[in-house]
């Protein structure tokens, strides 16, 4: 048997480090920690909860969107705001915008150098480069002179002996299957996507100021306002610039990034066979097409035990606790108990040995995040999540995506309970999400025609309108999955907060039953040609896309205050 | 068209990029740096010529934002160029290698380009529980700090979090986060680029204001480049000729909103903040947060997370308003002497005190770099 430590894990946000047994040339252990811990809840009590969404915004700036949404939709269920029309629209397209962008971005920036070997690139005939591109695309960059060209700088950038980020690689490893040009191909659009995302972000900019961390959000509606005769207000070159850059999106994801990805997956199909994890997936829902809190969702929530696609059943938030048997924190009820995070009691406690170390143990506690559960469950979150909840529900888009790409890879529905299945469910959905984009930009250019111009339910903004003591929930759909924000507010400041992030349901240790987490679950039996080289592991934990610094929270005992907080 | 006979210039025409695209770009960046124009050709050159510097970015207590900002780099093409011109050795965010591979491509450039590499921190370093509060293969984010940045020609810090402790060091600082300049105390050459995340336009104008001259810039008291930091916003705001006539936004939405009017009553930052957001914009210059309708809050200011909030109220001074207003986490404002600095200058005080500073003489060799200050009171 042997124990490998990959630490860091790179090409993922934030610190992650994954200690593994290998034996007989498999995954027998795993054990997933996070090594990094900033206290921003604790920070936040005391502050003015229109602030908040400021702060928990940059708990990440990889999503980061995501936070100051759930922040918000928080605070406004607890002082009861409801934002205008064009607050949702605006919402809902900067939240499409990012899981776009982000899907893209960790295709091709973060996880196809576990698939493409950018060395073998060098040995491709730009000739059959250009071939292989127009088989699976009409995409215009496609000629031999195109593909000759990237051969050439990759092959400057090589003689020069400075390989910058592609130093120290696997490169050459037996598990990497693609041919030549397949490699050269998927060099080039590396290259493109890296241009692309940079345009198409531009939206975040036009409706947030800036990316990352936009600046447009408010308790309560959008600070950006809407008029079509003023030149300081989203008007209709607004309108046109946004439809610009969707089309923009809807083009390369459907030329590039799909191809691509059905043609990468289509050397990689034994991967649907592996990575498959714990079985239960987890929706919060995403995308409210109407005003108010029932408000239908596109993306539908809803739970799934146990791989079973024919029963989706009903979520039910108060079934959420969170353990922290193997985390770095302390419960006054000890490490036998879960606590539904409106109850949330945390203090960090590390425990782990001194740095520098060189392992952690497995029995005791290793990680700064806490075990989410379901119903005692673990439960894997995120796009593939989404796309298997509205796939059961019977969401019709969904399904012809879906059975679109199980047909072209010759694979059944089992194939997408698998690392390769998360990777195309990504790829769905952001097909899905461009596709959608412009029905809300339709919206708003409908509002403002007719002199909807609301932008803010200026009726809550005050804090002496709010009650002197509520709680609220802010749920999410991050690009990572199911995200949400629990807050307390007393005499208008924040008495407690507690967040449960994507990665925390994910990459979260062991439980108080010590069941592992998903990205525990999913590494079990992943094959490992050579434990000096683990690409293996890589290609599983990236494919959940783990954004570390966005799992780690903690919120301390606010103390008697909290006993006058009443949840509406 | 003259004979291009360097290697980026192969690199740039295989890559489509023609020479006056090119130039463009080193025409663009001499206006950002506030170069003549004649420098265009200065800069031209050096990027043609000089070998590529090899760089660490180091991520601690980071949220990322400062990477992610540096890939939407102005120009699609320039951004390129910028990639190619420095040969970033480690990145966990993007390097290829993990684990201890990742660890070896560190270790190879501390030990064989000792003194000749360049540092950019992105995160502040926890100094709390012995440093299990931040570990990279099971080291702590203070002693790789420590082993990268003594050795270092210079530390670029990304952001606020890096520059002054950020986020996390915002009070009760949980983890006793400290910023890069704090935390390895007698860093030689020290460049702080804060803001939440650093503007794109400003990292890469640093980096070839280096390459062009094997200089750094002017900095101010907190070791930020006169280019990007000179100004406050306020004085260089699209919105200050509202400011000045009276007109504000007076509740979200309003008819005032819509024209674009002053955002100062609703909270803005602007006046006592330092930054060119103004002048160079947001992701290529397609906006910024003025621009949007929401108030600047202050991000590129130390301890702006206690300082500058709570965001929705109005900085004190000027008269109509009632500066005493609920000022209660935080009294930094609350006094007669920076209300009337406003008043006169249009001010606040610490604005103020900085512009004074970076008006001294400043360096232009290597900077003397003390510790970054925690806060700018005297």
């Amino acid at each position: 048997m042997t124990h490998i430590v990959v630490d860091p894990v790179t090409r993922i946000e934030g610190h992650l480090r994954i200690e593994a047994e290998v034996d007989g040339g498999k995954v027998t252990n795993a054990m997933s920690s996070s090594t990094m811990f900033r206290g921003i809840e604790l920070i936040l009590q005391g502050r003015d909860p229109r602030d908040a969404w400021a702060f928990t915004q940059r708990i990440c700036g990889v999503c980061t969107t995501v936070h100051a949404i759930a922040s918000i939709r928080a605070v406004e269920n607890a002082i009861g705001a409801v934002p205008p029309p064009n607050a949702r629209v605006l919402r809902n397209l900067i939240i499409a915008a990012q899981c776009v962008q982000d899907h893209v971005v960790h295709f091709y920036h973060l996880h196809a150098l576990d698939w493409v070997d950018v060395v073998s690139a060098l040995s491709a005939d730009p000739a059959q480069t250009a071939d292989l591109a127009m088989s699976i695309s009409d995409w215009h960059n496609a000629s031999p002179t195109y593909f000759k060209g990237i051969k050439e700088r990759l092959k400057g950038f090589v003689d020069r002996g400075q390989l910058g980020p592609f130093a120290n690689a696997y490169w050459g490893h037996s598990a990497y299957k693609l041919p030549p040009q397949a490699n050269l191909m998927a060099v080039a659009h590396y290259l493109e996507a890296l241009d692309w995302q940079r345009e198409f972000i531009k939206l975040h900019a036009i409706l947030g100021g800036k990316n990352p961390h936009l600046q447009s959000f408010l308790v309560g509606g959008m600070a950006t306002p809407i008029d079509p005769n003023s030149q300081a207000a989203l008007n209709i070159q607004t309108i046109a610039a946004l439809k610009k850059l969707i089309a923009g999106a809807k083009e390369f994801v459907s030329r590039v990034y799909i191809p691509d990805l059905l043609a990468v997956a289509s050397f990689y199909k034994d991967w649907a066979s592996y990575g498959g994890g714990v079985g239960n997936y987890l929706v919060y829902g995403e995308y409210p097409m109407t005003d108010g809190p029932k408000a239908p969702l596109f993306l539908p929530s809803g739970v799934i035990r146990n791989k079973d696609l024919s029963k989706i059943e009903a979520l039910d938030t108060e079934k959420i606790t969170e353990q922290v048997k193997h985390s770095w924190y302390a419960y006054e009820g000890g490490d036998g108990v879960g606590l539904h995070p409106s109850k949330g009691e945390t203090k960090p406690t590390y425990t782990g040995p001194k740095p520098p170390y060189d392992t952690l143990d497995g029995n005791a506690k290793y990680s700064w995040l806490k075990s989410p559960r379901y119903d005692g469950l673990p439960m894997e979150v995120g796009p593939l999540a989404r796309m298997l909840v509205a796939y059961g529900s019977g969401h019709e888009k969904v399904k012809e995506l879906v059975n679109g790409a199980l047909g072209k890879l010759g694979v059944g529905p089992e194939a997408l309970f698998s690392t390769l299945g998360r990777v195309a469910a990504r790829g769905l959905e952001t097909a899905l999400l461009a596709e959608k984009m412009g029905d809300w930009v339709d919206e708003l250019a409908e509002n403002m025609g007719r002199g909807e111009l609301r932008i803010h339910d200026n009726d809550k903004w005050d804090p002496s309108t709010w009650p002197e003591s509520c709680a609220g929930a802010g749920f999410h759909e991050a690009p990572r999955g199911a995200l949400g924000h629990w807050v307390q507010i007393w005499k208008g400041k924040i008495a407690r907060y507690q967040c449960i992030v994507p990665s925390t349901w994910n990459a979260g240790p062991r439980d108080a039953n010590d069941i592992p987490g998903p990205y525990e679950a999913a590494l079990l039996g992943t094959p490992v040609a050579d434990p000096e080289q683990p690409i293996e592991i890589l290609r599983t934990v990236h494919s959940f896309d783990p954004c570390m610094a966005c799992g780690v929270h903690v919120v301390d005992p606010a103390g008697s205050e909290l006993a006058r907080v009443k949840v509406r | 068209m003259r004979r291009i006979e360097s290697a980026l210039r192969r690199e740039l025409e295989a890559r489509g990029i023609s020479r006056r695209d090119f130039m463009g770009f080193c025409a663009g960046m001499a206006a950002l740096l506030g170069l003549p124009r004649s420098a265009q050709a200065e800069i031209a050159k050096a990027l043609e010529t000089k070998l590529k510097p090899s760089v660490v970015w180091l991520e601690f207590q980071d949220c990322a934002g400062n990477t992610e900002s540096f890939l939407r780099a102005s120009k699609p093409t320039a951004a390129d160029v910028i990639l190619d011109l420095l040969s970033v050795d480690y990145h966990e965010t993007i390097m290829a290698a993990a684990g201890k591979r990742a660890e070896a491509a560190l270790e190879q450039v501390r030990t064989t380009k000792k003194g000749a590499y360049i540092v950019v921190v992105e995160g502040s370093i926890p100094t709390g529980a012995n440093g299990a509060y931040c570990t990279i293969g099971g080291k702590s984010a203070l002693q790789i700090a420590q082993e990268m940045c003594s050795h270092a020609l210079a530390v670029v810090a990304v952001g606020t979090c890096a520059a002054f402790g950020g986020l996390p060091a915002a009070s009760p600082n949980p983890t006793s986060a400290l910023s890069i300049g704090e935390a390895v105390p007698g860093i030689k050459t020290l460049i702080n680029l804060p803001a939440c995340p650093v503007n794109a336009e400003n990292l890469t104008a640093l980096i070839t204001y280096f390459l062009t001259y094997s200089k750094w810039p002017a900095l101010d008291r907190y070791n930020r480049p006169l280019f990007a930091y000179g100004k406050s916003i306020h004085d260089a705001c699209e919105r200050r000729a509202h400011f000045d006539a009276g007109q504000y936004v007076e509740r979200w939405g309003d008819q005032g909103h819509r024209d674009g009017y002053c955002l100062y009553k609703m909270g803005c930052k602007g006046p006592a903040t330092f930054q060119n957001c103004p002048n160079v914009g947001w992701n290529e210059n397609t906006n910024w947060p003025i621009g949007c309708g929401h108030p600047c809050i202050g991000c590129a200011e130390p301890q702006f997370w206690d300082r500058m909030t709570p965001f929705y109220q109005h900085l004190p001074g000027v008269p109509g308003f009632d500066a005493a207003t609920t000022i209660d986490r935080v009294g930094l404002y609350a006094t007669g002497a920076v209300g009337a600095a406003f008043a006169a200058h249009g001010l606040v005080q610490i604005g103020k005190r900085t512009l004074a500073k970076a008006r001294d003489p400043v360096t232009t060799e290597p900077a003397p770099a003390p510790a970054a200050k925690k806060d700018g009171t005297p």
